[in-house]
């Protein structure tokens, strides 16, 4: 069988038939191929758990950037109700990159909750079948004779084995897939670290830099877009509004 | 015949149906081939459905081989490169 899974099984046959072939005692090659079947089932349980931390990550990673929104939002509107557009224009910038990664990272942890569950249903389908070869093993060595045993010992393994290849395979894509979000995180990281999401009371002397870069990052027209609008919506409300905060509560 | 579907476990379903998924699979070879990455989308998920009306689960305490293994559902055209090449999944 050509397939990717197919190869992939391939493989953990041929190592069962060299197994049986070099083998003089079936119980103890069925012993053998029980112990590894269980030494996988603990792997994939660590896989499980890799899958859940890159998940925890994004999704702490994705509630922080939420909370900036909010507050680069309201920072925008504090700064145009004082007449300070140039302000309200770097926070609407940050504010945009911000929802910009955050689509980004909720449609990752999607992604990674549906892998979540796949392999937590291949695991328990391994399971069940690594019981069943438990089961099988001993009707073997109970009421087979060693050639005979032989040819049950490879259906039954050969059965396990194409479970196993297929759950390797199913993992394989899984780390793929959290390698490629861990790099996306990191990236995420570093913009983070380059204050690139701050709120705008935390500007410093190297914040030019940053909002050059921004600027030069998040499309004009939907930041001209948001400035009008809050504009509007300003001029329509009236009233007093609050004082820009000042500290750095968050830094 | 028994089918199984990458990530998914193993489905029983008439022998008939080898033939159709057999011409479908050669399809899709050809649709990889060509680079006709709409083609080729369309063709598995004909694969697909085969499986999903005429299969049957397969119980997880059965131990079988499989004599076809599709890849996983959300194969990448990316990774159809690599699957459906040659004779493909079926060979004939």
């Amino acid at each position: 069988m050509p397939g990717l899974a197919g190869r992939m099984s391939t493989v953990v046959k041929a190592k069962i038939s060299r197994m049986l072939d070099k083998s003089e005692d079936p119980g103890e090659t069925l012993d053998y191929g029980y112990q590894k079947q269980t030494e996988l089932l603990q792997n994939v349980k660590k896989g499980i758990a890799d899958v859940v931390t890159s998940k925890k990550r994004l999704q702490m990673q994705s509630s922080k950037l939420e909370q900036q929104v909010v507050k680069l939002d309201t920072q925008a509107r504090q700064a145009l109700s004082q007449g300070r557009e140039d302000l309200a224009r770097t926070a609407l910038e940050r504010k945009t990159l911000a929802q910009t990664e955050l689509q980004s990272l909720d449609q990752q942890v999607k992604e990674l909750e549906a892998q979540q569950e796949q392999l937590v249903a291949n695991e328990q389908r391994l399971r069940q079948k690594i019981e069943q070869f438990r089961t099988k093993k001993e009707v073997i060595k109970a009421q087979y004779s060693a050639a005979e045993a032989q040819v049950r010992i490879s259906e039954a393994a050969n059965g396990v084995g194409e479970e196993m290849a297929d759950l390797g395979l199913a993992m394989q894509r899984a780390e793929d897939k959290t390698e490629t979000m861990r790099a996306r995180a990191s990236a995420v990281e570093e913009l983070e670290q380059a204050g690139a999401f701050d709120d705008i009371t935390a500007l410093g002397s190297g914040g030019d830099d940053i909002d050059r870069q921004l600027s030069e990052l998040t499309s004009g027209a939907q930041v001209d877009d948001e400035l009008e609008k809050m504009k509007a919506e300003l001029g329509s409300g009236g009233g007093d509004s609050p004082a820009l905060e000042q500290g750095k509560e968050n830094a | 015949m028994i089918v199984r579907i990458s990530g998914e476990g193993q489905f029983k379903l008439p022998d008939e149906d080898a033939d159709r998924l057999n011409e479908l699979d050669n399809r899709a070879v050809s649709a990889v081939e060509q680079g006709d990455e709409t083609g080729f989308k369309e063709l598995w998920s004909q694969m697909l459905e085969i499986v999903a009306s005429d299969g049957n689960a397969i119980s997880a305490d059965e131990l079988v081989e499989s004599d076809v293994i599709l890849p996983p559902r959300d194969i990448s055209f990316d990774e159809a490169k690599g699957e459906f090449s040659g004779d493909g999944l079926i060979p004939d």
